[in-house]
């Protein structure tokens, strides 16, 4: 009997499923000895962490505040990587999102009829990313300039702006120094459920979710989008616009990460300040690479990564462990899952030879 | 004689299932020091299976493998090259980014930690020297003709110093001459001692490379014969298991409107430097125009310039009266041409996508494929069903990827998908290239059905045999140009020979030139 590593013939849709899962226990597992190693209980962290991330609607729902951004980052992150443009510039994205957002907010009021500037805010941030992703996206599609330095720099530009904004000329006269506009208009104000903070945000990231996943896998234009994906020699020679399709994607991925960006600050802060970049962008690179790329994923990983986050708070105040454990368990799950994601691809299997006896082909060595 | 030899290679009862096939079945396999044994066998019988068996690319199921009679455990190309076994895979495994020098040292255990690249180049020049297998060792894959990259792939076995060598169908991208001169190289090194399997589906080869040969049949071990004692007709019979027809029913040729017009074309290769230079070319609806000549010589180019694919640097591209000069890919594909390209698996196809899709990716764009942008999956399938059975296509199932599938048989999936969405000119490179007997049978019966449908046909081999059976009129190209242009029914392999080598038709005898004119009056 021996083990044999092999290719699968298709992708396995069962592996789909349990690597990250298994990833997850793992990365757990890992946590709870960095727990042991710091003297806390491992049960009892994480019991505490469950409940104040799941335990209840309120606790779910401040995990759902955190899963929102990520859902749409990640969202946006995994069309550009389906391309094979490795678009680390969510966060700049969002970040000229929420600025786009909060200028609408700030400066149209009054000028545009009242139930219109919501809608023009968030749609202001969509077109504020987008741009944010198109300008290194038509970079590398018409001159060839690597695209992973391009967004990452431009990442430092838009937060940067962002801060120059709430610090200088846009900084709130009655604000006690406190960096951040005034607050918004309430008619600039996302929806939220009652009771919570969790926003409209949510119905969008599902909704686009969904959408995507159709546009990806049952249109024309999906079906190029795979094609230059997988292999733009042939997408070439088939026809497909190469160089207008990765603008193009790249503006729609802007524009996932531009929206998030506007629904923190219409949503949750209600006011551009400081705090609106906090990595939710970079994150979206783990949430893309742990659903694999497939739009709906995303937003349940999304859930579980803001619930890290969550949870990480909740064990500093009821643990008095430091929140940073949270970041690390989430560093941690992405180590299983790369080596996990192996499985997709290729799989264990276990031979039984007929001839178990290795007399047996010695004497068939010493016949021939 | 040979029977007293003990053989440097054996393998026992090899058996390799995938889902849904068995693609090897209890197979047993002897090479002997000093000989090559050729293994045949239709599209899909297995054979490349069971040769990245042997190279530890696959675990076999059940069987065994002994190497100068000791049982060897093979678990990776390494274990593979340790025991000095190295193979030519069917489609390249070269980094295209990486010149010929560093694809050669890439991966060996046993190297200097900064390896002094002229050393290596020395080493190159002079075993290229030796088997006569000229590559420039600066130069970079992406640059290089496919026959060029084969004989890197070559350089590379020997230059590890391999024993025992495989190679998967090698001479599906030579020329005639390149073939002959692999011989050459086979040669020699049987006479240093060293051993070769060789993959082919070219009967001559068999009888001129070859000391035994084994047949493969759905995955079984069905005939094995001493070169000499055998014939291409009983070997063909033994591949197919039943007797094959090496003959084709043309009708007479009925040019209609001009298809393709070529005038004075220029156009550079990948490095720059000019590849056509001044060539003029006119195919009509209902012929098929073969255009012959060793490779390197342009060929590629131009059927990149006729598909848009490359720009051409003076002159004009004509496609049914409208100048398509430098048009883009999508407009010459909507003006109804065709391409099978010469490189199948790096452009032809998509190698992780489902052979379904890649069927229609050209029919992907119009009903009823697609309504309103939103594509028809069970159509897909429907259409990929009837393209399967059409083609006789053989793989497990439609979403099956393409890359799984063995080379045969993702030729014909691209075949089947460019025919089909044929309409007008149909640009075939290489088109039966890697294909069995009865799969090349087909395809010559397609490309005249094609014909017959209206279609102007721009065939390109380098088989003179294939241009001779099916082309109405043959071209010869040499350096980027045209040395002429003449009628099949009248051409013969020493005049091609000739012209290949530069001769330019006028200056051929007399007699040949007044036996052509007659019948070259379109051109
Ligand atoms: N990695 C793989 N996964 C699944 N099926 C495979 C794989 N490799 C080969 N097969 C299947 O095994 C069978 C034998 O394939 P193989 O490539 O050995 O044929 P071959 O004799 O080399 O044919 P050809 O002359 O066309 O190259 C085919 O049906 C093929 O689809
Ligand atoms: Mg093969």
């Amino acid at each position: 009997m021996r083990i044999i590593f092999e290719k699968r013939q298709s992708i396995s849709r069962r592996a789909m499923v349990l690597v990250p899962v298994v990833s997850f226990l793992v990365s757990l597992l890992l946590g709870a000895i960095l727990l042991l190693i710091s003297g806390a209980n491992p049960f009892e962290t994480y019991a505490a962490m469950a409940r104040g991330t799941f335990g209840s609607t309120y606790n779910f729902s401040e995990t759902l505040v955190k899963a929102i951004p990520l859902m749409l980052t990640g969202l946006g992150v995994s069309i550009a990587f389906r391309m094979r443009f490795w678009n680390i510039g969510a966060e700049g994205q969002l970040t000229l999102g929420g600025v786009a957002a909060a200028w609408v907010a700030l400066y149209w009021a009054g000028r545009v009829p009242a139930f219109l500037l919501l809608p023009l805010a968030i749609l202001a941030g969509m077109v504020a990313g987008a741009l944010w992703a198109g300008v290194p996206a038509f970079l590398k599609a018409y001159l060839g300039v690597d695209e992973t330095l391009t967004t990452l720099m431009l990442n430092y530009v838009a937060i940067l702006f962002a801060a120059h904004l709430y610090y200088g000329p846009w900084r709130d006269p009655q604000g006690y120094g406190f960096p951040g506009t005034a607050q918004f208009d309430p008619s600039v104000w996302l929806p939220r459920l009652v009771g919570t903070r969790a926003h409209l945000g949510l119905i969008f990231a599902i909704v686009l979710a969904l959408a995507l996943w159709f546009v990806l896998n049952r249109t024309r234009w999906g079906f190029e989008l795979k094609i230059i994906g997988e292999n733009q020699v042939a997408a070439r020679y088939l026809g497909i616009g190469i160089a207008r399709n990765i603008v193009l994607a790249l503006l729609l991925s802007g524009a996932l990460s531009g929206l998030a960006g506007a629904c923190e600050v219409t949503g949750i802060s209600r006011r551009l300040q400081q705090g609106l970049s906090i990595g939710y962008g970079y994150t979206a690179i783990i949430v893309a690479w742990m659903a694999q790329l497939n739009p709906i994923a995303v937003l349940f990983v999304a859930i579980l990564m803001g619930a890290l986050l969550v949870g990480g708070d909740q064990v500093q105040m009821t643990m008095g462990l430091p929140a940073s454990m949270g970041l690390v368990l989430q560093g941690m799950i992405l180590f299983p899952m790369l080596a996990g994601s192996l499985f997709t691809e290729y799989r264990l299997r276990i031979v039984r030879p007929e001839k178990t006896d290795p007399l047996a082909s010695e004497t068939v060595e010493a016949a021939s | 004689m040979n029977e007293v030899k003990t053989p440097i290679l054996e393998m026992q009862g090899i058996t390799k299932r995938f889902p849904g096939v068995l693609a090897n079945d209890h197979v047993d396999l002897e090479l002997y020091p000093g000989e090559v044994l050729a293994l045949l066998g239709e599209n899909g019988a297995g054979k490349s299976t069971l040769m990245n068996v042997l190279v530890g690319l696959y675990r076999p199921d059940e069987g065994e493998i002994y190497v100068r009679g000791k049982r060897a455990e093979i678990h990776s190309p390494k274990d593979a090259a340790a025991l000095g076994i190295g193979m030519v895979h069917q489609n390249f495994m070269l980094v295209k980014t990486m010149t010929v020098a560093e694809n050669i040292i890439l991966g060996m255990s046993d190297l200097p930690f900064v390896p002094s690249m002229e050393t290596v180049g020395k080493r190159i020049t002079e075993i290229s020297k030796r088997y006569n297998l000229q590559v420039d060792p600066n130069a970079y894959i992406w640059q290089l003709s496919v026959g060029e990259q084969q004989r890197v792939e070559i350089l590379k076995l020997v230059y590890r110093g391999a024993e025992i060598l495989i190679l998967d169908e090698p001479t599906a991208v030579l020329t005639p001459q390149e073939s002959h001169e692999l011989a050459g190289v086979l040669k020699v090194m049987t006479d240093e001692g060293k051993s070769a399997i060789f993959i082919t589906h070219k009967m001559e080869e068999v009888m001129e490379f070859s000391d035994w040969v084994r047949v493969l049949q759905h995955g079984k071990l069905v005939a094995v014969r001493r070169t000499q004692d055998t014939s291409p007709q009983e070997l063909a019979r033994l591949m197919v298991g039943r007797e094959v027809l090496f003959r084709l029913d043309k009708a007479a040729c009925t040019p209609t409107e001009t298809i393709l017009e070529l005038q004075d074309v220029h156009a550079d290769d990948d490095k720059g430097l000019p590849a056509l230079r001044g060539l003029s070319l006119t195919i009509h609806g209902g012929e098929i125009v073969g255009i012959a000549g060793v490779a390197g010589n342009g060929q590629r180019q131009l059927s990149e310039v006729v598909t848009g694919l490359r720009r051409v640097t003076g002159g004009q591209v004509f496609i049914r009266r409208k100048d398509m000069t430098n048009q883009n890919p999508l407009s010459v594909i909507k003006a109804g041409v065709s391409h099978i390209p010469a490189d199948r698996i790096g452009m032809g196809a998509v190698g992780n996508m489902a052979v379904s899709e890649n069927l229609v990716m050209k029919g992907y764009r119009e009903a009823p494929i697609v309504i309103n942008g939103v594509l028809r999956p069970n159509r897909i399938l429907e259409f990929a069903h009837k393209m399967i059975e059409m083609f006789r296509i053989a793989t497990p199932t439609p979403q099956t990827r393409i890359k799984f599938l063995s080379g045969g048989n993702i030729q014909k999936a691209i075949l089947a998908r460019e025919i089909d969405a044929c309409d007008g000119l149909l640009v075939a490179v290489y088109p039966s290239r890697g294909l069995d007997v009865g799969a090349t049978e087909s395809v010559r019966r397609m490309l005249l059905a094609q014909r017959e449908e209206g279609m102007g046909v721009l065939l390109i081999s380098e088989d003179l045999e294939e241009l001779l059976t099916i082309a109405d009129r043959i071209a010869v190209m040499f350096e980027g140009q045209i040395m002429g242009v003449v009628a099949s029914d009248d051409a013969d392999v020493e005049t091609l020979g000739l012209m290949m080598a530069g001769v330019k038709r006028e200056d051929l005898a007399v007699e040949i030139e007044d036996a052509v004119s007659t019948s070259t009056a379109s051109s």
